[in-house]
């Protein structure tokens, strides 16, 4: 991984990971009316934490998150499209009120989250801008 | 690029629930019909949603499985002047529970506002992401 990729890797991790939590609060939305439709989310922490591992011991970023193999007993993994591992698969959300027909989906935690998500998202976008930013005034110098 | 599924989810999800609109606008529509094309009395109409899991993420998006229709008896109504009346002067009505109805009204447009919200969150999200850098 070179130096320019390492030090934009963490928030890049940050926002695929973010981009993945944002679909799942949306499948929850979506789904709101669904018969028996189970709610899930990803733990940001425990996902966040296997995408770095998996994004640092790549040695380039074209295989970044793909499995590594140490030994010739170990089977390929497969790099999924950009999403994180099974480390990280979704957990289903805990049902504070049950409704008759099944459903998990509780409003209220749902877009509560899609909102946070979404402001955390933007923060790490604007830590990257920053990040660039710092960079640039780095390699124009005093000019 | 994950946010555009947000716009596919969201968007299942809203024609989901604009047909779940139509099939109340029918129901509301036909609460007096005695005779349907059928002969019979209108039988109210529900959808059926249907979560589909992505094979290749875990999110979920929504369809419409099946209309069914309800089979509940209708009232039966005297009135012995109606060209539809029984021998005993009596008419079956439709099956349709307007209030029942109208709740399904209100539950179906908040989910569809619900829907278009997330749906203009994640373009903003989406737009930003566009202006990194600058």
């Amino acid at each position: 991984m070179n130096k320019l990729d390492a030090a934009l890797n963490f928030h890049q991790t940050a926002l695929r990971v973010r981009n993945q939590r944002q679909e799942l609060l949306a499948s929850n939305i979506a789904n709101a009316d669904t018969p028996q439709y189970k709610a899930r989310d990803i733990d940001f922490k425990s996902a966040m934490q296997s995408a770095l591992q998996q994004t640092t011991t790549g040695n380039t970023t074209a295989n970044a998150g793909a499995m590594q193999q140490t030994n010739a007993g170990h089977m390929t993994g497969q790099a999924s499209n950009g999403y994180v591992g099974s480390n990280s698969d979704p957990l289903f959300r805990s049902v504070v009120q049950g409704s008759v027909d099944g459903n998990t989906v509780d409003m209220d935690v749902e877009r509560n989250a899609y909102v946070d998500n979404g402001i955390r998202y933007e923060a790490s976008l604007t830590m990257i801008g920053g990040q660039i930013k710092k960079m640039l005034s780095a390699i124009n110098g005093q000019q | 690029m994950s946010l555009f599924n947000v716009f596919k989810i969201s968007g299942s999800a809203m024609s989901a629930q604009s047909m779940r609109l139509n099939t109340v606008a029918s129901n509301l529509a036909n609460a007096d019909s005695v005779v349907s094309s059928d002969g019979k009395p209108y039988q109210s109409k529900q959808v059926v949603f249907k979560a589909v899991q992505d094979a290749a993420n875990q999110s979920s998006t929504v369809e419409v499985d099946r209309v069914i229709e309800d089979t509940k008896p209708g009232k039966m109504v005297y009135d012995p002047k109606h060209p539809m009346a029984n021998a005993d002067g009596y008419i079956t009505m439709p099956n349709v529970n307007v209030t029942e109805e109208m709740v399904n009204m209100i539950s179906a447009s908040r989910a569809y506002q619900n829907n278009v919200e997330t749906m203009n969150a994640a373009k903003t999200m989406l737009l930003k992401t566009l202006n990194i850098g600058q």
